[in-house]
């Protein structure tokens, strides 16, 4: 009879769990759909359009790609950039996310689907936050199961630090990266878990994926190698550790020299060394383990005095050869950007074209409650749920987070690293406190099968199911027993055993209407956060999207949903080509300058003519106004971007000079005084004072500041109120209202009357009372 | 002193010996191909230290071919070890099929690489 019921019992369990395995399917299949088109605000609200300035770039390379084709691209020398110098592309990009892109474009015409490359790029980053996603799900699955995955998939789908990167048209590196960083960890836990070499060369062809997308592949290489040291320092080394490690430093060193951007780098840089090092010293723990298995502890002793005596000389010997390697080469070896991550100060030091750009500085607090959200609280209590128990994999994870959360207080711009860590353990902590409640209720009430319960945390139904199988299982196996069997339980390992986990089961378990309000309370806060976040967006019009969105989401995620919801319809939809501002009347205005004034360039200026500008408007002036540029956001050549400081900065006459020996004919100069749009030329003055100066040193920041303060109004130093910049900006200003009153300083102009001896001013765009295009045409050309 | 370290030495020696004849001759013959990959990878970079580096890639192919099928030699070693009790319910003959796979793929990227 017993063996019938328990027979049955396992019948219902595989049942039970081939739903699970369905059910998880299809709440997979409905994030990827929530993970699209949470990320479509942008499309909705404005068009079908590229975002931001480098996402232009990638865009007119991958027009250059689909016409070209494959070869032309590895070879493109592009001459309608960093003029006189040129650029070569084919050499200088990471060119994962352009044929990325490329394939997906070519794959959907030559199934007759007729896309345009644009449409094609502007969905490319909603798609592949889907598969990251996705590819969340796996990893925390090999780390903590089921139910932690599905939570943290969700949670990644609507982490408004991810979402500010791959809203529908950021075409940028980044959009693919987080997918491929994500897929490459799973695999190596993946490898670390079963120690197949099948994983670990997917693996290794994920890193390549990496490489070739974002330039944060030196994080996985620097991880990886971090967390194998750790797993050998805690004496947790295993064949399956070296499996997991060994041929991917091989492999992945291969494959990114095959990358030509990366090239001979990924041997010859210190970013990569930490691996090599760690590749030797896994050999030697391999080896030491080897002979340790073959010889007894005597023995194994006396081997150990002599290898020791030996190897401590041949070590030092490497060491010495390395550190004089490493000294030998000027930055130590050291691309600046990798420094300014170890040393935070070393940027802002030395090299003040990384600095002035706003995503290589370090967030501010409010910037991590934007970015994470509640995740920051729950971060915590998952790693807490990472130690109990640790594995080779939860390890891992705590190390990603640690070493994120460190990356992402010295860069705004790696808090995107972070979020995924962020997520997976939200994602872990969330799950564990619903296994625990929900567990207790069941344990406590074990007739009626968590009908509410189950029901209200249907992410974590899969997990718990098995649990509560178990637990149930265990309750009859306990009944069935007599007291008098636990005296044998000495004889019976797996009796005492499933009594034991019976006892550490049961001092987990709480009571029974502390576990229902507490999760009540969750869901109750979720319904409560949703009211008040309600009220705040009703003014923004949030709330007829969010009910439609809502009912896709789980209960738990729906308190945190809001913001994102929020964050991605509002704060980072904003395409920044299209700017809109609220009248005070509540109206809705739509500034379109930058277009405009692209459009302007390319149809009224000739082909071959150069377009000076600061370099924020490079990529889009060649990709947008098809036209020869001096300098771009690609700043490879630090002197040339000092010329145009320079020549901003410098009077007139002096300027004009710059320029004509530069060939250029218009120079486009960005002003939000008028409309308040506050990142404009005059507010990046500064920074062109600061590049500019770093070079040529008769350009001098004091002479720029009256009192170490910034200022354009009366109180500005001569210096300033005759640079180009000033001029080119405020020429007839105050023609607009006849006060010169400039909306993004706050103040009156210094100096409203003045005519330009050198240059002209060509066009402004005038529809809209924003003056953003100013091209300015030298009459003497 | 140095007579007991000498003799503790020998009966290492020893007891290394005979725990390394109880080794399958198959294993055997995988360190073998070990020790080749690792003897040519020496001979390349002593090349590379007398003659100098020049085509780069090509020394760095050499050396990553010879150090890559060494690696990968060892993880077979390590799955189709009888002893080893992490890998039992992995069959031989599968893993023998994976490390044909990861051989495959590193020398399509060296033959790429080779340039």
């Amino acid at each position: 009879m017993a063996d019938g019921e328990s027979s049955r019992e396992a019948t219902a369990r595989t049942l039970r769990n081939a739903f699970g395995n369905v059910f998880s399917f299809f709440i997979l299949l409905l994030i990827g759909i929530l993970a699209f088109s949470i990320r479509l605000f942008s499309v909705i609200k404005y068009e079908s359009v590229i975002h931001e300035f480098d996402p232009y770039f990638n865009y007119r390379v991958t027009q250059f790609l689909t016409k070209n084709g494959i070869y032309d691209f590895w070879n493109w020398f592009d001459d309608r950039t960093w003029y006189p110098l040129g650029r070569v592309i084919g050499g200088t990009v990471y060119p994962g996310l352009t044929l990325t892109a490329g394939t997906l474009w070519w794959l959907l015409n030559s199934l007759n689907i007729p896309l345009s490359v644009e449409t094609v790029c502007v969905f490319t980053a909603p798609i592949f936050s889907a598969f990251a996603s996705w590819a969340t799900y796996l990893l925390t699955k090999e780390v903590k199961g089921t139910g932690a995955g599905l939570t943290a998939a969700v949670l990644l789908a609507m982490v408004p630090s991810y979402i500010s990167r791959s809203v529908a048209g950021s075409y940028d590196n980044e959009a693919v990266a987080i997918f491929a960083l994500i897929f490459t960890f799973y695999l190596y836990i993946k490898t670390l878990n079963t120690g197949s070499l099948f994983y670990a060369t997917l693996n290794a062809l994920a890193y390549f994926y990496m490489v070739c997308s974002w330039g944060g592949y030196t994080f996985i290489i620097n991880l990886i190698p971090m967390h194998v040291l750790l797993c050998i320092v805690t004496g947790r080394y295993s064949s399956r550790l070296y499996i997991a490690y060994a041929p991917l430093v091989v492999l992945g060193t291969l494959l990114a020299a095959l990358v030509p951007v990366v090239g001979f780098n990924a041997v010859m840089t210190s970013e990569h060394f930490a691996s090599f090092l760690v590749f030797i010293i896994i050999h030697v723990v391999a080896l030491v383990y080897h002979v340790k298995g073959n010889l007894s502890p005597r023995m194994f002793k006396v081997a150990v005095t002599l290898v020791v005596s030996v190897g401590l000389v041949v070590c030092c010997a490497m060491i010495a050869v390395l550190i004089a390697l490493v000294a030998s080469s000027p930055t130590k070896g050291w691309s600046g950007r990798s420094l300014s991550l170890l040393d935070p100060t070393y940027a802002s030091k030395y090299i003040p074209i990384i600095a002035s750009v706003s995503e290589h500085q370090p967030p501010t607090w409010p910037s991590y409650f934007m970015d994470i959200n509640v995740l920051a609280f729950l971060v915590p209590a998952g790693i807490i749920a990472c130690f109990l128990p640790l594995s080779d994999a939860s390890s891992f994870v705590v190390l990603y987070i640690v070493t994120a959360v460190y990356f992402s207080g010295v860069m705004v711009r790696l808090m995107l690293v972070f979020a995924p860590a962020a997520c997976i353990m939200s994602g872990i902590a969330l799950s564990e406190a619903f296994n625990v409640l929900t567990r207790s209720i069941k344990f406590q009430l074990p007739g009626s099968s968590g009908i509410s319960q189950s029901g209200d945390t249907s992410m974590n139904t899969e997990g718990e199911q098995n649990d509560i199988a178990k637990t149930e299982k265990m309750d009859e196996t306990a009944k069935e027993r007599p007291s008098k069997k636990n005296k044998r339980k000495e004889k019976e390992p797996v009796v005492k055993a499933s009594i034991r986990s019976r006892i550490e089961r049961r001092l987990l378990v709480l009571p029974l209407e502390a576990s229902v309000i507490a999760i009540i309370l969750l869901v109750l806060l979720g319904a409560f956060y949703v009211k008040v976040a309600c009220k705040v967006d009703a003014a923004l019009n949030v709330h007829a999207l969010l009910t439609s969105t809502l009912e896709k989401s789980s209960r738990v995620g729906r308190w945190k949903l809001v913001h994102c919801v929020w964050a991605a319809a509002e704060a980072y939809s904003a395409p920044s080509i299209v700017l809109t501002t609220y009248s005070r009347e509540g109206g809705l205005h739509v500034f379109d300058d930058f277009r405009e004034a692209y459009a302007w360039l390319s149809h009224n200026t000739e082909v071959d003519d150069k377009v000076a500008s600061w370099w924020d408007y490079g990529y889009q002036t060649t990709a947008m106004a098809n036209r020869t540029v001096i300098v771009d956001n690609n700043t490879w050549n630090n002197t040339h971007i000092a010329t145009v400081g320079t020549a901003m900065s410098s009077p007139e006459k002096a300027a004009w000079e710059i320029f004509n020996s530069l060939d250029v004919k218009y120079v486009l100069v960005v002003f939000g005084g008028l409309v308040g749009y506050p990142s404009d030329d005059i507010n990046k003055f500064l920074w062109m004072v600061r590049i500019g100066g770093g070079v040529f040193p008769h350009i001098k920041e004091p002479d720029y500041l009256r009192d170490g303060q910034y200022r354009i109004d009366s109180q500005a130093t001569p210096t300033m109120l005759n640079c180009l910049m000033y001029k080119l900006s405020y020429y007839r200003f105050v023609e607009t209202d006849g006060k010169a009153f400039d909306r993004v300083r706050q103040t009156e102009i210094g100096k409203k009357y003045f005519k330009l001896t050198h240059f002209e001013e060509k066009a402004s765009s005038t529809s809209s009372p924003k003056r953003s295009g100013t091209g300015k045409r030298n009459p003497w050309h | 002193m140095a007579r007991t370290t000498s003799s503790d030495a020998q009966a290492l020696f020893h007891s290394l010996r005979s725990a390394y004849t109880s080794t399958p001759t198959s294993l055997k013959i995988i360190d073998l191909y070990v020790c080749f990959a690792v003897f040519t990878a020496i001979i390349q970079v002593v090349y590379m230290a007398v003659v100098g580096s020049f085509p780069f890639n090509s020394f760095l192919s050499g050396v990553l071919s010879c150090v890559g099928t060494a690696v990968l030699a060892v993880c077979l070693r390590i799955q189709v070890n009888k002893e080893n009790k992490e890998f039992k319910d992995l069959a031989p003959e599968r893993a023998f099929a994976d490390f044909v796979l990861c051989n495959l793929v590193l020398h399509l990227v060296i033959m790429n690489f080779l340039g």
